[in-house]
């Protein structure tokens, strides 16, 4: 698909849209570190975190260079994670979630890094380079994100009747969140990005690992959708107030 | 003051050779691949690297070093470009850096093993009856192994 050059109208908000979505998810699973059912899975668990968060560093970075060239003020990745109010974010409402347990945290990680996959597909061979650079290098990581959280998504689906129960308990909840990363907001339109391609493969490809995991998508379902436009679940509010508390607290402060 | 550079490129990549990484300590960045260029021009040096993993967090560290170094040579005026593409790839890693890793106990990428899965060679005792532990390691570039003959747990460096 030909990719128009995009207009930093629309790229600034979309770039803030990846690097809020990769950081709160990233914040939301480093809540297991030190936590994880055993040692090797809070590592990689919290492996995965760190990806996220370098990705939306990146996103954060570049961001912060298209509005501080467009508007003149000096804008830094880290004044756009940690000063922007709920409302400023525009991630996806599947990365704000609580964590719940090993087995929501697991499904909701499957469908993100599913879909991220296919994102960066698109992404990295899109006009912009910068853009495609930053899809590029994260999709290598991206794989590994898709084949340990499938696997798991796997083993607790088709394991013991507890493991079973549990993510059977997560799904219906956590569907409800996945139509809005395939409805573009205003500034997704003109990206060149063609969601109706990527929700087929999603589906997909989710509908393939849920018949070996036994599980099956939930029908009749209301979908919840804002998170790109900054209408948030009052969860968000709460990460924030965490994560921002020290810069808030002490603006400016430094290790 | 004198700000005009004498020192030829050739010195400039002997003195990025002597830095090493934060968290593989034997290895060097040259070792790695993550210097794409160096440029020399009248009273600056700009040394262009490009992280391994995205969320490496030894990156500014290693821009730290790369300043340290050189300032050791009185190249004081030094600018580090971070680039992205090309992404990095352990096909950059040299052979020199391929046998360090070795030597310091930790399995250098094998292509026969892009997707970890038992039967890495063992670095300590190289039986390739191994298994698995976990694709994620102690930092982003390893994955975790343990040899069923020596017993002895390894790392194994991620082909990327």
């Amino acid at each position: 698909m030909q990719q128009p050059i995009p207009n930093s109208k629309f790229l600034i908000p979309y770039c803030l849209h990846l690097a809020d979505t990769t950081l709160i998810l990233s914040q939301r699973n480093s809540e297991w570190c030190g936590h994880g059912p055993i040692l090797e899975q809070d590592i990689a668990i919290t492996n995965i975190s760190l990806d996220l968060l370098g990705q939306s560093r990146n996103f954060y970075q570049y961001a912060a260079e298209l509005i501080s060239q467009k508007n003149g003020n000096i804008v830094t990745e880290d004044s756009l994670a940690y000063l922007r109010e709920a409302t400023e974010f525009k991630n996806l409402l599947l990365a704000e979630l609580p964590r719940g347990d090993w087995g929501n945290t697991i499904l909701r990680q499957y469908f993100f890094s599913e879909f991220q996959f296919i994102l960066f597909e698109q992404l990295k061979n899109h006009s912009d380079t910068q853009l495609a650079a930053i899809a590029a290098k994260g999709i290598k990581e991206t794989t590994y994100h898709i084949r340990w959280s499938k696997e798991w998504v796997i083993r607790l689906g088709d394991g013991t009747a507890e493991s079973h129960d549990r993510i059977k308990a997560a799904l219906p909840i956590l569907w409800t969140y996945t139509e809005e990363l395939f409805i573009p907001a205003e500034y997704e339109v003109n990206l060149g990005i063609d969601f109706d391609i990527m929700k087929k493969i999603w589906l997909e490809k989710v509908m393939a690992v849920f018949e070996e995991a036994t599980l099956s998508i939930p029908e009749n379902i209301v979908m919840h959708t804002g998170g790109k436009n900054g209408l948030h679940t009052s969860e968000l509010e709460l990460i924030l107030a965490e994560m921002q508390q020290l810069q808030r607290t002490y603006p400016g402060a430094e290790w | 003051m004198v700000n005009n550079i004498t020192i030829s490129t050739e010195k400039i990549w002997e003195i990025l050779g002597t830095v090493t990484d934060p968290e593989v300590p034997v290895l060097t960045i040259l070792d790695l691949g993550i210097v794409r260029d160096v440029v020399v021009t009248n009273d600056a040096v700009e040394v262009v690297i490009t992280p391994t993993y995205t969320g490496c967090p030894a990156m500014d560290m290693i821009s730290m070093n790369i300043r340290m170094a050189l300032a050791e040579h009185r190249v004081n005026n030094v600018k580090i470009t971070s680039v992205l593409s090309p992404a990095w790839t352990t096909d950059w890693m040299s052979e020199a850096g391929k046998q360090k890793l070795k030597t310091y106990g930790i399995a250098a990428p094998n292509k026969n093993f892009e997707i970890p899965e038992d039967g890495v060679e063992c670095p300590l005792c190289n039986s390739i009856n191994t298994r698995l532990i976990s694709e994620f390691g102690s930092t982003a570039c390893k994955a975790l192994y343990q040899c069923n003959d020596c017993k002895e747990p390894f790392d194994y460096f991620k082909c990327h």
